[in-house]
Order: C-alpha cells, then structure tokens, then sequence
C-alpha cells in the first residue's frame, strides 16, 4: 500500500486506529484523507477512530479537516469516530460557535472502539 | 503599592514574520510558551492559541503574508499576552459580515474572525481596503 502523509494509520481487527501527533498542515491534511480513504478501501474496514488526545489545540482549519474527513469515510461505508477530545479543546471550539456536527464523537479510544462495536471481549 | 491601578505595562515584545504554513505553527507554539509561562490556566491557553492560529492563518491565507507582534502585559495585579496581526492584503470588504461570522470562503468555515473574537477579553479590527488588516486580540489572566 502507497501512503502519502505521516500519520501512521493502524488496522485492529475491522476498525482502523489512528493518532493525529503532527499539525494538519494543508499538504499533511489532504495527505491524511486521502489515506483514510484508501486504508478503508484496502481493508474494508467498517470504521476508524481518530485519536486527537494529543492535540492541545484545534482550530476552525483543523476542524473542517477532521470533519470532512468522516464525511469522506462515510461515503465509503465506513464510520469515523473523533476521540480523545481535550476539555480546553471542546471548550475553545463551542465558544467558537463550532460543533463537530459531521462526526461522531467518544471519550478515548476505547470508546471508540466500543462505539463501532469492535472492543475485544474477554 | 500605589493605591491606584497603573496601566499597563509591556514586559517583553517579539515580532515574528508570517510567510508559509509553517509560520502559522511558530506563532501558536510561541503564544503559549508565553502564556504558560506566565500563568494561563490550560483553557485559556487553548483560547488564546487557537485565536491566535485563526488569526495568523488569515493573516497567511487573506493578507498574503504578514506578521504577528506578541506582547507580554502586565496591569499591575493581571497579566496579560496582547497579539497583533498585521497584513498588507486587500483588507476585509464586509467587515461586519465576517465578525458576525459564517462569511466562508473556499478554505475555511467563516468562523476564523468571530470565532477568535469570542476567545479573548479585548478585541479589535483596523482593516483599509487595498492597504491591509491589522487585528490586535488580548488575553488576560483571571486573578
């Protein structure tokens, strides 16, 4: 598999795993959809969970990408959760007058994985 | 102490240019090492950065390059981190529209201006048509 960008995208069993660490620079963010997208394809996952726990900020710019992003995986059949969402961070984009209206939401990752019903059991 | 406030005070002033994507970076990054450091609790970090990468990216994106001023205050009982944006672009046409916000171009939600706005104590806008647009945003610490 060709991957553009680098924001390692990790598969666990039919979910994909991925931790946003760099900024979403423009060319770095395009890169990043668009391996969302082929990761989808190549495995068929049913759903990703997007790690933002390491992000101390997110702006309008980051979040139009983060949604668009789960736009772009649903309309490849798959569901994106957005998790890890720092309380200063939600906070910020409210006060804003912006909601991550596009996109699921959890707690943490494990949550996420609930959420896509894909949480080990045992 | 004088029994009177004092005005404010300029602790220290840095200028840093606006020129790529990345400057966006150093500017945010810049702004919080400051605000830490004197202080800021994390949800005002996160206010005052975020404004501050809304800001510097219009500055990128609208005013074609620029700079950003960050000034370190102090009121005598507060501190405070003043930001200024200065750019040399065809300044904002319907300013009132943009500060309302939703006013969306191409590469953003429209949010960048009213959003910013809403993140810090005090707030202002001098854009000319032709000429540029200068914002200028403080923050200041609670206690």
């Amino acid at each position: 598999m060709t991957r553009a960008g680098p924001i390692p995208i990790l598969r666990v069993a039919d979910v994909l795993l991925t931790t946003i660490h760099v900024d979403l620079q423009d060319t770095i963010a395009a890169a990043f959809q668009e391996d969302v997208l082929l990761e989808i394809e190549a495995t068929g996952a049913k759903g990703i969970v997007i790690d933002i726990s390491g992000l101390e900020e997110v702006d309008t710019h980051v979040a139009r990408i983060l949604a668009e992003t789960g736009s772009m995986a649903r309309l490849t059949g798959a569901r994106a959760v957005l998790v890890g969402m720092r309380p200063e961070v939600a906070a910020t984009l409210v006060r804003m007058g912006y909601a991550m209206g596009a996109i699921e939401t959890s707690l943490d990752v494990e949550e996420g994985f609930r959420l896509l019903g894909a949480w080990p059991k045992g | 102490m004088p029994a009177v406030a004092f005005a404010s005070q300029t602790m220290s002033k840095e200028t840093l240019a606006i020129e790529r994507e990345e400057d966006i970076v150093q500017v945010r990054k810049r702004a919080r090492a400051l605000a830490q450091a004197r202080g800021f609790d994390a949800f005002a970090c996160a206010a005052l950065t975020t404004a501050a990468s809304e800001l510097a990216r219009n500055v990128w994106v609208h005013g074609g390059g620029g700079e950003a001023t960050l000034e370190e205050l102090s009121d005598g009982t507060r501190f405070g981190i003043r930001l200024v944006f200065r750019d040399h672009g065809p300044g904002i046409a319907d300013l009132e529209r943009a500060l309302r916000g939703g006013y969306s171009t191409a590469r953003s939600l429209g949010l960048g201006l009213s959003g910013a706005r809403r993140l810090v104590e005090d707030f202002e806008v001098d854009t000319r048509s032709g000429e540029g647009t200068c914002v200028t945003i403080t923050k200041w610490t609670r206690f």
